[in-house]
């Protein structure tokens, strides 16, 4: 299995109390809340927590993209990606990832992208998302057009980075007469591409197709849906005619490591429970603005499990739903083989900071995590392995 | 006596119902689909021929994937016309219906005896933001758009059922894609409101949240001769918080026009 420090870069300074008063720490919670004395300080010391990972031997370092919210201060990730090009130096970077139906030129993203690959001779990942719900409120973006902004932009991405410029591109919402990408791309024919999904159907057909073999790395599923979802991006390779290798799923999840399950539980508690119920904390029509998903999935979400999304998680809870790998290295261990096996992944995008959790907690997950745990589960890449 | 009717306009079914005696008026809904106008369409019909669509995407309506903003629709609706052989008729519409009902009337005025709007969205009044309806959740909605105790009720209980969610959802998905950025207006139909010379109406109740009513008198500063009326204790939906008023204006409006 292949590790990777992801970090989402939260306001982690954020008054948890803001709840009194908003009902979310995106969209409608005043920028009055942010300090950029204290941003400044986060801002370097996130940095500083993704280049300690590199030096610990993790295989990668993850940035992702967000907008208008103390949960992820990413609007940006290509400034954070293009600071970390030059310091992180054995590990892979990734941006996990763009959100493209949100840009007006997605082009955009094929030259950054291409930029940083360049930079670090091919240490780069190139993921694409279709950004959260809340975000289409944040940009304007008609989330009705989603998908086919997402299909459109990522074609477009692909040919810029893989046919001979200059190309006219004719599309419905991107059009260009001159599509001729300097730089091109370091890595032949273009940079490994994640897609980072909660994971619908589709998404995962259209990832696993053979002309793409994307890695589908799923994010914020409980254990049991994202087995789930694992089996659908095998069953569909196997449909496709392939067998899926572990190498092209992965999972994104918070882990707190330390000496005893005790301390790791009880340092990890607020921070954990500040995260999914303060920092992600969103109304329904916030997350899922019309459009954004099916009409179907939509109506069995608000039929079934109204009240979920606003859920009050607590640790035990998360834990136990397996969204959260806590306890002593031999613990986590356990749970982590428990979840290679089950789930059949080859890579795992560990959230070592979340929420409010602070430096000194970051430092010492980060290191008895690479010390302790993935030692453990080196150089193991397998074919279709799940039971 | 309203009856339910079917018709295939380039491939997408239109579901309509249609009934009275009078003159042909028809009638665009809102964001909401057909739901509001259920209990005062028999008070329409004594003296109307009224047609009430759903627009496609909509209720009973095909989904209409091709139409991708309101002037598609607003083409759309030509068509409907055509194919119902109606070559002259009142034309109503309601929020998003009467924004369409704007766009409609600025491509053919000569063909509409008269327009009436209601509530209706199409324009942006600037420094008086609207309400931002897709982040309401459904209970919110008919506290934020509706003022009579009553309505709310009747409102809320066609909310309820399976079947009521996912035509609820419908709804707001079709309205989002129509209506999303720029947010319920074109900013460029405010150029060509002067086409709009047959007799006009502008009903608004005082109390709307989504279309505040400075909003009503936009509309009025922009089309000529237009006549405006406007409602206490009065939310987004006339014809449910001012019943009586709303149909006894827009009788009068439409017997007048086509006298």
């Amino acid at each position: 299995m292949k590790f990777y420090s992801f970090h989402l870069m939260p306001y982690g300074a954020l008054d948890l109390d803001y709840v009194e008063k908003h009902i979310s720490a995106s969209l409608v919670l005043p920028n009055s809340y942010y300090d950029p004395q204290i941003g400044h300080q986060l801002y370097n010391r996130y940095l500083d927590e993704l280049e300690l990972a590199d030096e610990l031997g993790f295989d990668g370092v993850c940035v992702n993209e967000h907008h208008q919210s103390a949960y992820g201060l990413m609007p940006t990730p290509a400034v954070m990606a293009g600071a970390l090009s030059r310091s992180v130096k054995r590990g892979k970077i990734c941006i996990l990832g763009r959100a493209l139906p949100l840009l007006s030129n997605p082009l955009s993203v094929a030259e950054e992208y291409a930029m940083l690959d360049n930079i670090t001779g091919g240490r780069f990942i190139a993921g694409f998302v279709r950004g959260i719900g809340v975000e289409y409120h944040a940009t304007g973006v008609n989330p009705t057009y989603s998908l086919e902004r997402f299909h459109e932009a990522h074609d477009l991405i692909i040919r810029a980075w893989t046919e001979e410029g200059p190309f006219p591109f004719e599309g419905k919402h991107y059009s260009y007469n001159y599509v001729n990408l300097w730089p091109r791309p370091f890595q032949q024919p273009h940079p490994d591409v994640w897609i980072p999904s909660g994971g619908s159907l589709e998404t995962i057909r259209w990832a696993s197709d053979p002309k793409r073999k994307y890695v589908y790395l799923n994010v914020y599923s409980n254990v049991d849906v994202a087995c789930g979802l694992m089996d659908t991006y095998r069953n569909c390779a196997e449909a496709y005619g392939y067998t899926a290798s572990s190498d092209q799923l992965g999972m994104a999840l918070p882990i707190y490591v330390a000496e005893t399950d005790a301390i790791a539980r009880r340092e990890a508690k607020p921070h954990i429970e500040a995260f999914f119920n303060k920092f992600l904390r969103m109304t329904n029509e916030m997350l899922l603005p019309p459009g954004y998903t099916s009409v179907s999935s939509l109506k069995t979400l608000l039929i079934t499990s109204r009240e979920t999304l606003m859920a009050n998680h607590s640790l035990e809870a998360v834990d136990k739903l397996g969204m959260f790998l806590v306890g002593s290295p031999e613990t986590v261990r356990q749970r982590l083989a428990e979840f290679e096996q089950r789930l059949g992944i080859g890579h795992l995008c560990a959230i070592m900071q979340f929420g409010s959790l602070p430096h000194a907690q970051t430092k010492r997950n980060l290191e008895l995590f690479a010390e302790e745990v993935m030692p453990h589960f080196r150089a193991k890449v397998t074919a279709g392995s799940c039971p | 006596m309203v009856t339910e009717h079917r018709i295939d306009i380039r491939g997408c079914q239109v579901a309509y119902q249609r009934g009275g005696k009078g003159e042909p008026l028809l009638l665009l809904h809102g964001m909401d689909g057909r739901a509001s106008w259920e209990s005062v369409l028999s008070r329409l019909t004594e003296h109307h021929d009224v047609i009430l669509p759903d627009h496609p995407g909509f209720g009973a309506s095909g989904s209409g994937e091709w139409i991708d903003g309101m002037a598609d629709l607003a083409l759309f609706y030509l068509d409907v016309l055509d194919a119902l052989q109606i070559e002259s008729c009142h034309l109503s519409g309601h929020c998003l219906g009467g924004w369409l009902a704007a766009e409609i009337a600025v491509m053919q005025p000569q063909r509409f005896k008269s327009l009436s709007l209601c509530a209706a969205a199409g324009i942006r009044v600037d420094g008086c933001p609207m309400g931002d309806a897709f982040l309401w959740n459904p209970d919110d909605t008919i506290g934020q758009l509706i003022v009579d105790p009553q309505a709310r009720e009747t409102m809320r209980a066609k909310q309820s059922s399976e079947r009521d969610i996912e035509l609820m959802l419908k709804a707001r998905q079709m309205s989002a894609r129509l209506a999303w950025h720029p947010r319920f207006h074109n900013p460029h139909l405010r150029k060509w409101l002067h086409r709009l010379t047959m007799p006009t109406m502008i009903q608004w109740g005082e109390n709307d949240r989504l279309f505040p009513v400075a909003y009503a008198h936009g509309y009025h500063a922009m089309i000529p001769n237009a006549q405006l009326h406007l409602y206490r204790d009065c939310g987004h939906f006339p014809m449910l918080d001012a019943t009586d008023r709303y149909l006894e204006h827009l009788d009068a409006f439409t017997a007048k026009a086509s006298a």
